[in-house]
């Protein structure tokens, strides 16, 4: 696990001292690095707990399934976003790419009649393209992350409203037949095609992070990235792919909102770049890079939809409390990884 | 962007070869931005012949210029509060929140007053959203100073936290007022000028008296520039990092009233909307670095006026307004580009091959962000 070396030995988080020279070092310490993903588990399943002993019908698989269904765009999109935030970026861009991608995809198949067999290739490309021009300038010209997929975002935006500023439906039979698909499980369980398709891009992301050269460049760079270069790693490429992957996962994020919502409309995932954000931070990745799982981003984004889901069966709840309930969770859970690296230092 | 553009008399030979030459105007600053907004300026009197004729009816000033700075004032003043945040490392991602909070306590006190038009019940309501909107700031000012949060992280919380609580405050709805002292706030005019201007003018002229004539701003650039190295040279950091985002959100506040009174009414879900973003982008555009350290109030309001004069000219050169954010994306990009010294000298081939090459390389190495 060479990428725990890299993640322990940053500066200002050393190991315990005598250990890191060890084969062994940093056990310890190495466990206190699960403890925010663990907490993010363990208030899944209280939420769960107290919503099932609260509410008739709540304490069922499908229940669970349904957050899964409901979010399986913003699972998608986190992941990318995941893959920034650990190089120590952030990218705005997301939710505009996930609006061009639901507008590209509608006016193409509904008013062009393109086959969505060409189409969604297409929006996967213009997304990664996207993402990887954000990172060329991010890069490049040194300019701010913050600052490049800022532009990226109003960029995106402003092509849907050039695309068309109403709602397009998608009556397309292969994108209704996809959208209305069924997969049952046992227990008279059921989920959509996008959860499979989520599901896969988690384990794809998984692997890539904690078993690829890619992905321990990514920890690399997000712990120190001048230790980085210095190390002779190449800092350039890493930094262009993961905005590229999220360029990526945001373009498949929409596509999988154009089944969701079967349209394409620029209004569509107004604000997802700030739940992505939070559901990164509440599984417990920091922003500051270097140092998260794709786990977590994963918990983080079931306890934003199971919010969700308590809120529509407490029914008498208005939907600002969402809101308030996000903002004292991530409250909450920065304060314990503030406790957590305070600890370790 | 952790290299400076290379403009202060305080920077050091090797970082700025160029200092002193001929083109030291356009090592400037404020060069760039400065340019921009011409052009801008530029461009609609080439659409509107009359744009920047400013006429007297009633007693008020009308005319483009002046709407400029009257529907820039709000956006002038929040990104007063966030260069002074920016300068000391930080970021305020809460300030649209602030915002709406500030707009929806103002507004629904004003509209259970028995009589609207009393001065004395506005007064006290904008009290009331300007003592919350600062305790809203010092709270941010805790999370960075006192927890030690990031700052983009801890005001992301009031960002997301803080347009629920509006709505809370509001019940969901929209609240309306009738009552002309509060409309004086955001839509009245004084000494022929809007006074949501002179509101603007008078915070930022005091701001740049406490920062440029005082030490304070230069006490703020060190904590900027190495926080830890200030606390230990005798400053205090926590106190300054916790005072400048209280007063990033009053200034946030006092736009939120002038934005609800402009309109009579306070909308807890859309006001001040993405208005950190542009904000930000003002404090970015103006030449102040992320990175924090070194400031530019003048360079925020120029940023500032560019954006609204983006706006101004989408409508009045007639743009469609669907491409609106379009055409903000390629002005932001080429901005943002020419800030960037690192493009300047891969476009231009600005950099010059100088016989001490050590300086060169050392600068080179510096540059790499950390």
């Amino acid at each position: 696990m060479s990428q725990d070396i890299l993640v322990t030995g940053k500066p200002g988080k050393p190991g315990k001292p005598g250990k890191a020279a060890g084969g062994d070092f940093g056990r310890l310490g190495d466990r206190r690095k699960y403890i925010p993903v663990l907490a993010t588990a363990s208030l899944l399943v209280a939420m769960f707990t107290v919503g099932g002993i609260r509410y008739e019908g709540f304490a069922s698989g499908q229940v669970v399934l349904n957050v899964f269904i409901d979010n399986a765009f913003l699972l998608v999109v986190a992941v990318g976003m995941t893959f920034v935030i650990l190089t120590g970026g952030i990218d705005l861009s997301v939710g505009s790419v996930v609006a061009l991608s639901t507008m590209i995809s509608a006016s193409l198949v509904t008013g062009q009649g393109w086959p969505p067999l060409l189409v969604i290739p297409l929006v996967l490309l213009i997304g990664a393209v996207l993402g990887f021009v954000m990172g060329c300038m991010i890069h490049y010209f040194e300019i701010q992350p913050f600052i490049v997929t800022l532009a990226g975002m109003f960029l995106a935006r402003g092509l849907c409203y050039t695309i068309g500023t109403d709602s397009i439906p998608i009556t397309d039979e292969t994108y209704t037949a996809l959208a209305q698909a069924r997969i049952d499980l046992p227990g008279d369980m059921f989920v959509s095609p996008s959860v499979v398709i989520a599901l896969a891009v988690v384990a794809v992301a998984a692997y890539v992070l904690h078993y690829t050269r890619l992905g321990r460049n990514v920890y690399a760079t997000g712990g120190s990235e001048q230790s980085a270069l210095l190390m002779g790693l190449p800092v350039a490429r890493t930094k262009i792919a993961v905005y590229t992957v999220s360029g990526f996962c945001s373009a498949l994020g929409g596509v999988l909102l154009s089944l969701y919502m079967l349209s394409g409309y620029g209004l569509h995932a107004v604000g997802m770049e700030l739940d992505a954000i939070a559901a990164v931070v509440i599984g417990g990745t920091l922003l500051t890079g270097g140092s998260g799982y794709l786990l977590g981003t994963v918990l983080g984004v079931l306890v934003l939809g199971l919010i969700q889901t308590v809120i529509s069966f407490e029914g008498t709840l208005s939907s600002w409390w969402t809101k308030i309930f996000i903002g004292l969770l991530l409250f909450v859970f920065i304060l314990l990884q503030r406790l957590i690296s305070a600890r370790r230092t | 962007m952790t290299a400076p553009t290379g403009d202060a008399p305080v920077t050091s030979p090797p970082r700025n070869p160029r200092a002193g030459r001929p083109a030291a105007a356009l090592r400037h600053r404020l060069f760039w931005p400065a340019l921009v907004l011409a052009l801008l300026l530029l461009a609609n009197l080439l659409f509107t012949p009359g744009f920047l004729s400013v006429e007297m009816k009633d007693g008020h000033l009308y005319g483009s210029l002046i709407d400029i700075f009257r529907f820039g004032a709000p956006l002038i003043l929040v990104a007063t509060g966030m260069t002074l945040v920016i300068a000391t490392g930080g970021i305020d991602l809460s300030v649209g929140s602030v915002v709406a909070i500030s707009g929806a306590l103002s507004c629904l006190w004003v509209s259970g007053l028995a009589d609207q038009q009393s001065a004395g019940g506005v007064l006290a309501a904008v009290g009331l959203a300007l003592g919350l909107s600062l305790a809203l700031g010092v709270w941010n000012g805790f999370l960075v100073s006192g927890i030690g949060i990031q700052p983009i992280i801890a005001t992301l919380i009031l960002m997301v936290a803080g347009r629920g609580l509006a709505q809370l405050i509001t019940d969901g709805q929209i609240v309306t007022v009738n009552s002309d002292p509060y409309k004086l706030i955001g839509g009245g005019y004084w000494l022929t000028l809007p006074f949501g201007v002179l509101i603007a003018a008078a915070v930022l002229a005091v701001t740049a008296f406490l920062t440029r004539r005082l030490a304070l701003g230069l006490l703020i650039e060190s904590v900027g520039g190495n926080a830890t190295a200030s606390r230990l040279a005798g400053l205090r950091s926590r106190g300054l990092i916790v005072t400048v985002y209280a007063f990033c959100a009053l200034c946030a506040g006092i736009a939120g009233l002038m934005i609800s009174s402009n309109v009579s009414s306070a909308d807890g879900n859309n006001a001040g909307l993405w208005i950190e973003l542009d904000a930000i982008l003002a404090v970015v555009i103006g030449g102040t670095s992320l990175a924090g350290g070194r400031f530019s109030l003048g360079g925020t309001v120029i940023g500032a006026l560019i954006i609204q004069t983006l706006t101004t000219t989408i409508y009045s050169i007639g743009i469609p307004p669907e491409t609106t954010l379009l055409f903000k994306a390629l002005v932001v990009t080429v901005v943002c580009l020419l800030q960037s010294a690192a493009f300047r000298e891969k476009a231009f081939h600005l950099r010059r091959r100088r016989p001490g090459a050590a300086p060169a390389s050392a600068d080179e190495k510096v540059r790499v962000p950390a």
